[in-house]
């Protein structure tokens, strides 16, 4: 199974990294989406792939049983999931009026400021 | 009362009045009014901050009263107390100058309530002791400097936030994907665990690697080379208080996180991450400057150096001896006030010369001697021209150097300082020598500028207070760099107890 999760990660950030070499400003966000996903993806991974087994400590005992799921990787991927979605709204807004003032979706297009 | 509590005001206070700033968006005295106080309230606790932690050492909050290292905790060691202190005095004068620049149409887009979580960002990033919370922090500091960047929407601040959101979203996403390797790797998140856990590892060979990672992730943040593109295309589009503290603080929150991850976490391979580090600095001050030569528009310019400047900052923790460090840590300080000083001169120029090309200015000097004294000390401190507080910073650096025998980087260094003087003086001899050209670009009608004169006055003598009164500074930043190459102190004011 982290054999299966590492592959698709490494492909997750392959596509977001071919997106954003895209022209279209478009691609470019989307490329962004796959990166925060393959990002949180990883964490959930090397966190260890734990099904069903709940990190509850049993009544009377002070340490938990056997392995546990993690509950703190999936803190920080749910922050980071929150974060994330944030800033791409912010992103898409920003492309949305890129694309109305600049009256192009085409990156090339955008070198005024370089 | 427990002063423990000392290193949560920082990020505290501005959230707060970010917050009832917020509430009062449409009160546009009330808001200026909680700008120029909250940021005054702020000044004052970092002051305290560090004075505090000079007489008592590394200051340890546990947030909720987790205990390390499984809650959150804030540190302030004394870089991050320099550094708090640094972004409050800079969000201070910044508010002062806003007061008179940025216009009704910008404060009711939340101007102000975003330069307060701006600072909380900055504060919070200095503070916390966990490095996922870094991450927080970072985002924090992005999202409001996001919208600050685009306030206004002209065409130009559109294509140059393209690429600065783009690529720091890029630079979040390597940092959290290190983060989640190093978690992988330890089980852990606070950074002085991470610190002592690493180190006991057997196959340092993935050490490296994340290592690798938090350094491009954070040299993306930075604006070091080869990664720094983003910042000549945004820097000089938006407000000029805007872009003044973000050349300011931005920067140097990246170079902080190098600091603090390359002094605590990863020490054990400085054969490769600092040797790669050196030449990184190199050629950050090398092509900074030499994009500066080329420019002709004050902002630009100035954007330029700011890269520039970076790399003498990076060569301080490359060269890793007390000495550099120290040096480094000045730099820090001198660069942040000095640069800020010139983008906020460069706002007065166009305010009283009517544009920031440098072709459509001139005689300035004759007009306004006072803008002219405003830019001539904080340039000849850029340059390192003593007794300012430039030539202090470049010395040390330059004696660590001689120290190490990096014969290179020091050769590199002292051509990119007489580059930085060939720059200002351009721009004084363009701006303020040279007779006015014609046609006359159009004056603005003559304002109160006061106020604005006052809060660059007031970066101008500190530029010159720290050249004066170096011997002070000097020991502060001594003080931060021992701790720095001690790991082991920090990591025992964090845990309560000492590493293996």
């Amino acid at each position: 199974m982290t054999t299966l999760m590492a592959i698709l990660i490494g492909t997750f950030y392959a596509a977001a990294i071919y997106m954003m070499l895209r022209r279209s400003v478009v691609k470019l966000v989307i490329g962004l989406i796959l990166l925060s996903n393959a990002a949180n993806l990883l964490i959930f991974t090397v966190a260890g792939i734990n099904r069903g087994i709940p990190p509850l400590i049993p009544e009377g005992q002070l340490v938990i049983d056997g392995p546990a799921a993690d509950p703190l990787a999936q803190a920080v991927i749910l922050t980071s999931i929150v974060i994330g979605f944030g800033v791409l709204a912010f992103a898409v807004v920003l492309i949305h009026r890129a694309c109305e003032v600049v009256q192009t979706d085409d990156m090339n297009e955008m070198k005024g400021t370089d | 009362m427990d002063l423990e509590v000392l290193v949560a005001l920082p990020i505290i206070i501005p959230l707060l009045i970010g917050a009832l700033s917020l509430t009062l968006l449409n009160n546009h005295s009330a808001q200026r009014w909680l700008g120029a106080i909250g940021t005054a309230i702020l000044l004052i606790s970092a002051v305290w901050l560090l004075v505090h932690t000079l007489e008592v050492g590394i200051q340890v909050l546990e947030v909720g009263s987790w205990p390390a290292p499984f809650g959150i905790v804030l540190v302030a060691d004394m870089l991050g107390a320099i550094m708090v202190l640094l972004a409050s005095t800079l969000g201070f004068i910044t508010a002062l100058y806003s007061l008179k620049t940025i216009r009704k149409r910008f404060e009711r887009f939340g101007y102000y309530p975003l330069l307060h979580l701006l600072l909380a960002g900055v504060n919070g990033a200095f503070l916390t002791g966990d490095i996922f919370n870094l991450y927080v922090w970072f985002e924090v500091l992005l999202v409001a400097s996001f919208a600050l960047l685009i306030l206004g929407g002209e065409r130009a601040q559109m294509e140059g936030a393209i690429k600065y959101v783009t690529l720091n979203l890029l630079s979040s996403a390597l940092f959290l994907t290190a983060i989640g390797l190093t978690y992988g790797l330890v089980g852990t998140l606070n950074m002085a665990d991470i610190a002592v856990k690493l180190a006991s590892l057997e196959d340092q060979k993935m050490v490296t690697v994340i290592g690798s990672l938090f350094l491009i992730a954070f040299a993306i943040k930075a604006a070091a080379f080869p990664l720094f593109f983003w910042l000549p295309a945004s820097y000089h589009t938006p407000q000029v208080a805007v872009s003044a503290i973000f050349a300011g603080l931005l920067t140097k929150v990246g170079v902080y996180a190098l600091y603090r991850v390359f002094t605590l976490i990863f020490t054990a391979d400085t054969g490769f991450t600092h040797e790669v580090l050196l030449w990184m600095g190199v050629f950050t001050m090398l092509t900074g400057v030499l994009g500066a030569a080329a420019q002709f528009e004050i902002r630009r310019i100035l954007s330029f150096h700011s890269i520039s400047q970076i790399g003498y900052m990076m060569l301080g923790l490359a060269l890793f001896t007390p000495l550099a460090l120290i040096g480094g840590i000045f730099y820090i300080v001198h660069h942040s006030v000095v640069k800020s000083s010139l983008f906020l001169t460069s706002g007065l120029i166009y305010r009283l010369g009517g544009s920031f090309e440098l072709k459509k200015l001139g005689g300035l000097y004759r007009k306004h001697p006072g803008l002219a004294i405003l830019f001539f000390v904080p340039a000849l401190s850029l340059a390192g021209v003593p007794p300012l507080s430039g030539f202090f910073a470049k010395f040390i650096l330059i004696k660590a150097g001689v120290e190490v025998g990096s014969w290179w980087a020091i050769g590199i260094a002292l051509l990119v300082g007489l580059l930085t003087l060939y720059s200002m003086i351009k721009i004084w001899n363009e701006a303020f020598w040279k007779a006015t050209p014609e046609p006359n670009p159009p004056v603005p009608a003559p304002t109160r500028n006061g106020l604005i004169y006052f809060s660059i006055g007031v970066l101008a003598v500190l530029t010159v207070a720290l050249g004066v009164f170096a011997q002070p500074m000097y020991q502060i930043a001594d003080i931060a760099a021992q701790q720095l190459l001690n790991p082991a102190v920090y990591i025992e004011a964090v845990l309560g107890r000492t590493s293996p």
